[in-house]
């Protein structure tokens, strides 16, 4: 029998310092606490692995928080677990984020013997000065200290996280970033633009709330146009690099996307474990405590409502919502095909008038089967989205 | 009941600033006169609109009985009449005060005699009404009765000597306010045996009983069965019921004499045939001629009601239809706009009526408005020598038609402390007034005369004078009439289109100061889209202002994974929302509000 394809992510919600930027759940833990955290992740994997039985692993993500804040031991136990009690593909994609200043030679060996085939790595600016504003906790210095650690472990596919659009940010100082960090060559670049969430420390700076307020004098966020300029040449750049543009934000060499995230946006069922981690199963979304000490207690019961909460039940709407606005993040856009496999309709019949709007105002693009967002689209996609829901 | 001798009645109001406690020493001497038990009072016995609580003013008049047994043995009856305290309803309060014989002039005893006071304290004296003073709020620490005392016998001209000293709060020497009722307050006069002559201060619509008449019994005596008519509106019905008011309901009783204040329900349908102010008699047995003083409320300010939702056109007209029920003063009719679709032309007694109808359609109707820019009426002049009522901007005839306009004007008085003298005339220079005179009412307090156009006062003169004055101007208005006018029609253009629900009329010498500022606010209001929208203010064919809202330039997530989804579905439902809460105009969407911006131009 065929079994069933299934992304996992796991949930480090640990790191050195919080970032000023950072509305992950994290924070920083010592030893002993971390502990305490992978024997819960255990038990729920443990409890959870019977539930997956008929279906097969292809893609891992540790994700955090920083991942690499996890002692050897601890991260080998966690990978133990899941070896034990899920059916790992053997060709599966295997990703840990990890942030400068946390990674050692002997962790990214323990991971490579683990199975690690994909690392991430948090730089997001070779400015040093630009990493103390976002309140990194390491140099560019510290960056390549990583990089050629990770390079000389073994590790061929490496993506490096980059923020544009950054407290006083210009065209030029992120040129050279992304310059600098494609020069290395890894195999993937993430470039974000800056998004300033409520409760960071960059929303009392930035928020509209703070306009008015008394606040000492931070460098001000890069204008609108800055900002799409700035947008703009990470893509022009990272082409002449051999980078091409697969998502919104997201770059990689020929046959170096991101299956994991791929899978997210192409709707894949996907298994969250560990602290506050998301899931998406048989069309219901669903989300793991986000308070710890009961997340320490439930664990146990990972099948329980105590653990995951209430169930959101995607109706076939919602469904193709959300096949919308998640497919067309992709460069390559949704297709009518697929749509027509998902739900048994044709795209045009259910979204033809928006289609046809959307692509007279230029926004969209159609051509051979695909929709996809032209460089406008791109720019405005919330407008865009929101006119596919219902 | 036993019926209690014409002499043993009181009939009388509380007057007072805002906020010196006149709710307060009401709901005591409610509590006190023993009518309510502790548990049935609520904070506030007489205002009992949800939307007056909340607002801390009187809206309508109301009226409660209570009976009070005196130190001297005896029992007697008070009625005590609530006003509504502001300038919109200024007929209202002047019938409510003419169904009085007396009234208590509450003073707080630490801020003293404030604007308010001295305006309530004329119009009560106009009245030929006895007033009693009392001074509240003793328990403050910085209560200082004997200064106030001086100050009301200084600036009101009235014996203070003996006024009770007390805390309504508390209900600290209230005892003392209830004797003082019985021997200050006169007992009414007027012959039962009269033919009937009874004066409507109020009237409300219930379901139940129909239209229930608020009323004072000037002459004569009213009962189940009396035919009774209207003398001004001409209306005839028979009593069906005649009562006292108890507080919060209805008391029913045989009959009504000659002093009392009470109700009365007849098979009338609309309370349009019981006008305030007019003379109820017997229509087989009519009184030789009415009451003094009635006059007619006409609307004098308008504006266009929408519903947001088209569909909920039929429930706007039904609860319109109700609300008039309650409210003779209000009227309406119906009229579309290309931007708003089919709405109803609405006309009000000023901007605070206007306001609490479109609050009452909000919640008790549960309707979602959208409200054009208040006008009053203008007379326009035709070269064929037609005249006409202009009441919705949009019909404003081309110029090349029109010989001359005329705008209504009011006869202002202003009472403001000498230090914001200068300030108050600024502000009345500002909206065009005519300075007539002024005059010290003492050494630090003056009343301005002016006279200012209608139009100038609608929007937020109120307001104004308020902040102005640090709320120590009190402004009381009434019509002067017509007087020519360069006005022009400010219309209003989105992306070259003219939408007919922003138009305005307004004075030419203020046209282009109206006309960017109205751009400005549009621009603040009406959120980017995907193209460049230009928006101008323009007289006729010429344009006067513009503003442009920029295109959206940015609207993206740089991210969306496994953890973010539900969140992300959430902003963009959001969104969404708020997109159905514009209106299309041609290809612009504008928020419901924009609308109104019309009104808060004067904000900075």
């Amino acid at each position: 029998m065929d079994k069933k394809d299934l992304e996992l992510y796991v949930h480090i919600p640990f790191c050195i310092k919080k970032c000023a930027y950072c509305d992950f759940l994290s924070a920083p833990a010592d030893a002993k606490e971390r502990t305490s955290y992978v024997d819960a992740l255990l038990s729920e994997i443990a409890g959870t692995g019977e539930i997956y039985k008929t279906h097969r692993v292809n893609t891992i993500f540790f994700g955090g928080g920083t991942p690499s804040v996890l002692d050897p031991g601890d991260a080998e136990r966690i990978f133990h677990a899941l070896s034990e009690n899920f059916d790992i593909s053997e060709n599966a994609e295997i990703t840990v984020e990890v942030n400068p200043g946390t990674v050692t030679k002997d962790k990214a060996r323990t991971w490579k013997e683990c199975g690690v085939t994909r690392l991430s790595i948090g730089l997001q600016s070779v400015n040093d000065d630009e990493l103390s504003m976002l309140g990194r906790i390491h140099t560019y210095r510290d960056f390549l200290d990583t990089w050629e650690t990770v390079r000389r472990e073994g590790f061929q596919n490496v993506n490096i996280d980059l923020i544009s659009a950054i407290p006083g940010q210009t065209v030029q100082s992120w040129e050279t970033t992304l310059r600098t960090a494609a020069q290395l060559g890894p195999e993937h670049i993430s470039a974000y633009s800056l998004i300033v969430e409520e409760g960071t420390p960059f929303y009392e700076r930035y928020s509209q709330k703070a306009a008015g307020k008394n606040l000492p004098v931070f460098p001000p966020l890069p204008d609108e146009d800055t900002e799409r300029r700035i947008y703009k040449a990470t893509e022009k750049i990272l082409s002449e690099y051999g980078y091409h543009r697969y998502e919104i934000s997201n770059y990689a060499k020929d046959g170096y996307e991101c299956r994991h995230n791929l899978g997210y946006w192409e709707r894949k069922e996907y298994l969250g474990l560990g602290l506050g981690a998301s899931s998406l199963i048989d069309e219901r979304r669903f989300c793991n405590t986000a308070d710890m000490e009961k997340y320490l207690r439930v664990c146990k019961d990972p099948d329980g409502s105590e653990l995951h909460g209430e169930k959101e039940r995607l109706s076939r709407r919602d469904q193709m919502e959300e096949f919308m606005f998640l497919g067309l993040r992709k460069t390559e856009g949704v297709s009518a095909e697929a749509f027509r496999e998902n739900f048994g309709a044709e795209i045009c019949e259910v979204y033809g008038a928006q289609i046809r709007r959307l692509s007279g105002q230029g926004l969209l693009e159609l051509s051979e089967g695909q929709i996809r967002l032209t460089g406008r689209g791109i720019d405005i996609s919330n407008y865009v989205f929101t006119e596919f829901l219902f | 009941m036993a019926v209690i001798d014409q002499s043993r009645i009181r009939n009388f109001c509380i007057i007072a600033h805002i906020d010196h406690g006149k709710s307060t020493l009401a709901d005591r001497i409610i509590e006190m006169t023993g009518l309510l038990t502790s548990r049935e009072m609520q904070s506030q016995v007489l205002d009992n609109m949800d939307l007056e609580r909340e607002r801390g003013i009187t809206i309508k008049a109301q009226a409660v009985r209570t009976i009070y047994k005196a130190d001297d043995g005896e029992e007697y009856m008070f009625n005590l009449i609530d006003t509504p305290g502001h300038v919109d309803f200024n007929y209202e309060v002047s019938r409510s005060l003419a169904a009085c014989d007396g009234a208590i002039l509450v003073v707080d005893a630490a801020q003293g005699v404030e604007a308010q006071t001295l305006a309530n304290v004329y119009l009560a004296l106009d009245h030929d009404l006895d007033v009693m003073p009392v001074i509240n709020k003793i328990d403050l620490p910085s209560a200082d009765p004997e200064r106030v005392k001086e100050e009301i016998e200084e600036v009101i001209g009235i014996d203070a000597s003996d006024a009770p000293l007390i805390s309504a709060k508390t209900g600290q020497n209230v005892h003392e306010v209830l004797e003082q009722i019985i021997s200050k307050i006169p007992a009414p006069a007027g012959d039962p045996g009269a033919p009937l002559k009874a004066l409507i201060f109020d009237s409300k619509y219930d379901s139940y009983k129909g239209v229930i008449v608020f009323c004072r019994i000037k002459e004569g005596t009213v009962r189940k069965g009396t035919p009774m008519l209207m003398m001004a509106t001409g209306a005839k019905a028979e009593v069906v019921e005649v009562g006292t008011f108890g507080a919060g309901q209805f008391i029913p009783c045989d009959e009504l004499s000659a002093g009392m204040v009470g109700y009365i329900t007849a098979s009338l349908k609309n309370v349009k045939d019981t006008h305030v102010g007019d003379t109820i008699t017997n229509a087989e047995a009519p009184c030789a001629e009415p009451l003094p003083g009635y006059k007619k409320v006409n609307p004098m300010v308008y504006c266009g009601l929408y519903p947001a939702d088209g569909a909920k056109y039929p429930d706007l007209r039904d609860a319109l239809e109700k609300l008039q029920l309650n409210d003779a003063a209000l009227q309406f009719e119906a009229e579309t706009s290309a931007a708003l679709g089919f709405g109803f032309r609405c006309g009000f007694l000023g901007l605070l009526h206007l306001e609490i109808i479109q609050e009452r359609l909000e919640r008790e109707y549960n309707l979602d408005l959208v409200t054009t820019a208040p006008s009053v009426i203008y007379k326009i002049h035709k070269t064929d020598g037609e005249v006409m009522d202009l009441t919705n901007p949009t019909n404003m005839p081309d110029p090349a038609e029109i010989d001359y306009m005329e705008e209504p004007m009011v006869k202002a008085e202003i009472m403001v402390t000498s230090e914001y003298i200068g300030a108050i005339m600024d502000l009345c220079q500002e909206r065009r007034g005519i300075y007539q005179s002024m005059e010290y009412i003492e050494e630090k307090r003056a009343v301005l005369h002016y006279h200012l156009p209608l139009n100038e006062i609608i929007y937020d003169f109120f307001d104004a004078l308020k902040s102005r004055s640090r709320g120590y101007a009190s402004f009381d208005y009434e019509m002067l009439g017509y007087q020519r006018s360069e006005l022009v029609k400010l219309d209003i253009l989105i992306n070259k289109e003219e939408v007919d629900a922003l138009s305005f009329i307004v004075f030419a010498g203020s046209a282009y100061d109206r006309g960017r500022k109205m751009c400005e606010k549009l621009k603040a209001e009406i959120p980017r889209q995907l193209f460049e929208i230009p928006i101008q203010a323009a007289i006729g064919s010429k344009i006067i202002a513009r503003e442009t809202v920029k295109a959206m330039r940015k609207d993206v997530l740089a991210k969306c994974y496994g953890g973010d989804i539900s969140r992300k579905k959430k902003l963009l439902e959001k969104q969404k929302e708020g997109k159905k809460r514009m209106r299309q105009v041609g290809s612009v969407e504008i928020p419901q509000k924009a609308f109104m911006s019309v009104l808060k131009l004067d904000e900075d």
